[in-house]
C-alpha cells in the first residue's frame, strides 16, 4: 500500500532521478525531510539538490523563477499553503506574468500543503486554489487520489508553465492505494469518479471523498449520483462538466474553500452561461463557511462540507 | 551629414582608465540625451504611460553596467538607462518599448522601463520593489548548479526599496547561499516624495550590510570615478567568491519620480549641497581638467548621441503597434492547457 504523501515523495524522487534540472527548495526539507516528511531521505539520495531555505517565502519563489529562467526545474515546498501568501507577489506578479511579458517559459512547481485537518486552525488549513486561479499565467492542480498525486506532480514538474500544486493534508495519511499508477489522465481532464444519472456533484481534492460517501448514502435510497473530480481547477474541464449536466439536469458544486468568487462559483457560472438549457433545477453549491477556519474539531467539522451536508444538499436538489 | 561614430564597445576590454572613463561618459551622455528625447515626446503626448528619468543617476548606473560582463546578470530599476546601454541593451529596445511597438522586446504587452531580455541576462523589472533581487539569486543558483563559475548578478535599488520585505528576504538569502550578488542601492534622498527620515532610521543604509553578514561599500554617486572604482571593486569581490556586496551610492534625484511629477518637495538645501551636483557635468569637467577629452570632442560626442537617438526614435515610430485582433491572448506556454473560458468571454 502507498499513501497520498508517499506518492508525492515518490514523484519527487522520480523527478530528481530522471531530470538533472530538478531541485527542491523549502523550509526544513533537507536532513529533516520536511514538516510532513514529503522529502524524507531525498537529501541523502540526491546531495545538493534538496535544499533548506530560510523562512523567506518571497525569496524562495523569486529564486525559483530565476533558476527556471536559466533552465532549471525547481520544486518549491511551502510548509503550509497558508504561508504562500508571503510569497504571493512573486507567484502572481513575477512567475505568472513572465511568459506573457517576455515569451520565456517559467517552469516552476509550487507545492502547497492545503486544506483542513482537525486542530490546525486558521493559519494551517487554508485552500487557496481560487486565489491563484484568479491570476492568468498559472496552472492549478488539485489531486484527490494517490494516483493523481503521483502522476500530476510528475506532469507539473515537466510542464513549462508555473504550476500551483494543491496537495491536501487530510489525504496525506488517510488515503492509500495499492500501487503507483503506470498511466494517467493528462492535466486538464476531469474524471468521472462515479457514474450516475439523477444529479451531478462537481468537486475536487479532499471533498471528492466526502462527495463519494454522500453518493453512496443516496444510492441506498435508489438515487444515482454522478461525481466529477475536476483534478485541475485551472484549466477547468468545462466540457466534462457540461456533458454530465446534460445527462443529469441537476448539479451541486462542492469545495472546501471559501465561497466568495471561488471554484464552485466559477463552475456554476460556466454551467449557467454555457449550459442553462441543460438544467432541470437551479444549480447549487456548498462550501466552507465564510469565516476563518476554526481550530476546535467540533467547529471545524461543521465549518467545511462533509458527506452528511453534501447528502442533505443533494436531497434538496433532487426535490427541486 | 554627420558621421555616426562607432558605438562604444562593451566594458572589460581595456585596463586603460581614461579610455574606460570616456566610454562611461559617452554611455551616460547617450542615456541623458535619449531620456530627454523621450521626455519631450511625453510632453508632446506621443508616449502612453509613464516616463522615468535617470537624470543625476547615470554615473552609478553606467558603473554597474560597465563592471558586468557577458554571461553576468543585471536587474536594472527605473533609472538605469545608462547601465542598460553599457550592459549591452540596444537603444532600439528603449525606443521600441517606450513607443509601444510590436517588434520591441515586450511587444506592447509591457512598457517603458519594464523591459528586458532574460536570455541575455537582462531582467525585465516588475513594479514591486525589491522583487527582482531573489530572481537574480535564483539565476546565480542555477549557474552554480550548471558549473558556470565566475559570473556575477547585479540588482539596482533605490532607498525606498530597502524598506521592503523582499529586500530583506533576498539579501539574507544571498548571504546564506554566499551568492555573487551585487546590490547597488542608490540613495537619491527621496522615494517618490518620501524623504530618507520617513524611510529608515539608521544613519547610513550601508550599515545594513553588517546585519546581513555581507560586505558594504559607500560611494559618491555624483562622482563617476568613485562609482567606477567602488562598484568595480564590489563586482570584483563578488566574482572572486567573497559573497554578496551591498553598495550604497548617495546622490540627489535631478528629476521627478516620473515626468508626471514636478518634484516640488525636493529641498533646496539638498540641491545646494555637493550631493545635488549633476554627475554628468562633474564627469565632463573631469574629462576636460585631466585632458582626457577636448571641448570639440565633447561637442562631437553630443552631436553623435543626438543623431543616434533621433535614428532610434524614428525607427520605433515607423514600427507597427500591436494589433488586438492578431494578438495571441494566451498567458501560458502550453496552449492546450489554456483555460477554455477565454472563448466564452
Amino acid at each position: 500500500m502507498i499513501t497520498y504523501l508517499e506518492a508525492i515523495r515518490e514523484a519527487q524522487k522520480k523527478a530528481l532521478e530522471s531530470d538533472p534540472r530538478v531541485y527542491i527548495y523549502g523550509q526544513d526539507i533537507a536532513a529533516f525531510g520536511g514538516a510532513f516528511k514529503a522529502t524524507k531521505n531525498l537529501a541523502a539520495t540526491f546531495p545538493g539538490r534538496v535544499i533548506d531555505s530560510p523562512i523567506s517565502e518571497d525569496a524562495m519563489i523569486g529564486s525559483a523563477i530565476g533558476a527556471a529562467l536559466q533552465g532549471m526545474r525547481p520544486v518549491i515546498e511551502m510548509q503550509f499553503a497558508d504561508f504562500s501568501t508571503v510569497g504571493f507577489n512573486q507567484i502572481v506578479n513575477q512567475a505568472a506574468t513572465m511568459f506573457w511579458r517576455t515569451g520565456e517559459p517559467c517552469p516552476i512547481t509550487i507545492r502547497l500543503p492545503s486544506g483542513g485537518t482537525p486542530g490546525s486552525g486558521p493559519f494551517h488549513s487554508q485552500n487557496l486554489e481560487a486565489l491563484y486561479a484568479h491570476y492568468p499565467g498559472l496552472i492549478i492542480l488539485t489531486p484527490a487520489t494517490v494516483e493523481d498525486a503521483y502522476s500530476m506532480l510528475l506532469e507539473a514538474i515537466a510542464l513549462n508553465d508555473p504550476v500551483i500544486f494543491c496537495e491536501h493534508k487530510y489525504l496525506y495519511y488517510h488515503l492509500k492505494a495499492e500501487a503507483l499508477p503506470s498511466a494517467a489522465l493528462p492535466v486538464g481532464k476531469a474524471r468521472i469518479a462515479r457514474a450516475g444519472r439523477d444529479a451531478t456533484v462537481v468537486t475536487y481534492s479532499a471533498m471528492l471523498h466526502e462527495a463519494l460517501a454522500a453518493a453512496e448514502e443516496l444510492a441506498a435510497d435508489g438515487w444515482e449520483i454522478e461525481v466529477i473530480d475536476l483534478r485541475s481547477v485551472k484549466p477547468l474541464d468545462t466540457d466534462t462538466v457540461l456533458a454530465s449536466v446534460a445527462r443529469t439536469g441537476r448539479v451541486l458544486a462542492v469545495g472546501e474553500a471559501w465561497p466568495w468568487g471561488g471554484v464552485t462559483a466559477e463552475v456554476l457560472a460556466r454551467i449557467a452561461t454555457d449550459g442553462f438549457n441543460l438544467l432541470d433545477a437551479p444549480p447549487m453549491r456548498l462550501n466552507s463557511k465564510d469565516t476563518p477556519v476554526p481550530f476546535h474539531p467540533n467547529l471545524w467539522g461543521t465549518h467545511r462540507p462533509t458527506a452528511s451536508t453534501i447528502s442533505n444538499a443533494l436531497r434538496d436538489l433532487l426535490r427541486l | 551629414m554627420l558621421h555616426l561614430a562607432e558605438a562604444p564597445s562593451r566594458a572589460g576590454k581595456t585596463s586603460d582608465f581614461p579610455e574606460t572613463y570616456r566610454r562611461a561618459y559617452r554611455w551616460m551622455l547617450l542615456a541623458r540625451v535619449a531620456e530627454e528625447k523621450i521626455a519631450s515626446l511625453f510632453r508632446g503626448g506621443r508616449i502612453t504611460g509613464g516616463v522615468f528619468l535617470g537624470k543625476g543617476q547615470e554615473a552609478i548606473s553606467v558603473a554597474t553596467g560597465l563592471a558586468l560582463k557577458q554571461g553576468d546578470i543585471f536587474a536594472p530599476l527605473i533609472r538605469d538607462q545608462a547601465g542598460r546601454l553599457a550592459f549591452g541593451e540596444s537603444l532600439h529596445d528603449f525606443t521600441l518599448t517606450y513607443l509601444g511597438a510590436r517588434s520591441g522586446p515586450m511587444r506592447g504587452r509591457d512598457g517603458n522601463v519594464h523591459r528586458g531580455r532574460p536570455r541575455e541576462g537582462l531582467l525585465p523589472m516588475i513594479s514591486h520593489l525589491g522583487a527582482m533581487i531573489s530572481v537574480v539569486n535564483g539565476m546565480l543558483i542555477a549557474h552554480r548548479f550548471n558549473g558556470k563559475a565566475g559570473t556575477v548578478g547585479a540588482a539596482s535599488l533605490g532607498d525606498g526599496a530597502t524598506s521592503t520585505g523582499a529586500f530583506h528576504e533576498s539579501l539574507n538569502q544571498a548571504a546564506v547561499e554566499k551568492l555573487p550578488l551585487v546590490l547597488v542601492v542608490t540613495n537619491n534622498q527621496y522615494a517618490y516624495s518620501t524623504p530618507n527620515e520617513r524611510q529608515f532610521a539608521c544613519s547610513d543604509l550601508v550599515e545594513k550590510a553588517i546585519g546581513y553578514g555581507v560586505s558594504g561599500h559607500s560611494i559618491d554617486g555624483t562622482c563617476l570615478e568613485d562609482c567606477m572604482n567602488g562598484i568595480g571593486e564590489a563586482v570584483r569581490q563578488a566574482r572572486a567568491g567573497h559573497g554578496p556586496q551591498l553598495v550604497v551610492a548617495s546622490n540627489l534625484r535631478l528629476a521627478g519620480h516620473g515626468e508626471h511629477d514636478d518634484a516640488h518637495y525636493v529641498s533646496t538645501h539638498l540641491k545646494n549641497l555637493p550631493l545635488g551636483r549633476d554627475c554628468l557635468e562633474n564627469a565632463q569637467q573631469k574629462l576636460l581638467q585631466n585632458g582626457w577629452a577636448e571641448a570639440p570632442t565633447l561637442e562631437l560626442w553630443a552631436r553623435e548621441c543626438a543623431v543616434q537617438v533621433d535614428e532610434a526614435v524614428a525607427y520605433a515610430l515607423r514600427e507597427p503597434a500591436p494589433d488586438p485582433a492578431t494578438e495571441d491572448w494566451c498567458a501560458i506556454s502550453h496552449r492546450h492547457l489554456a483555460d477554455g473560458n477565454n472563448a466564452a468571454i
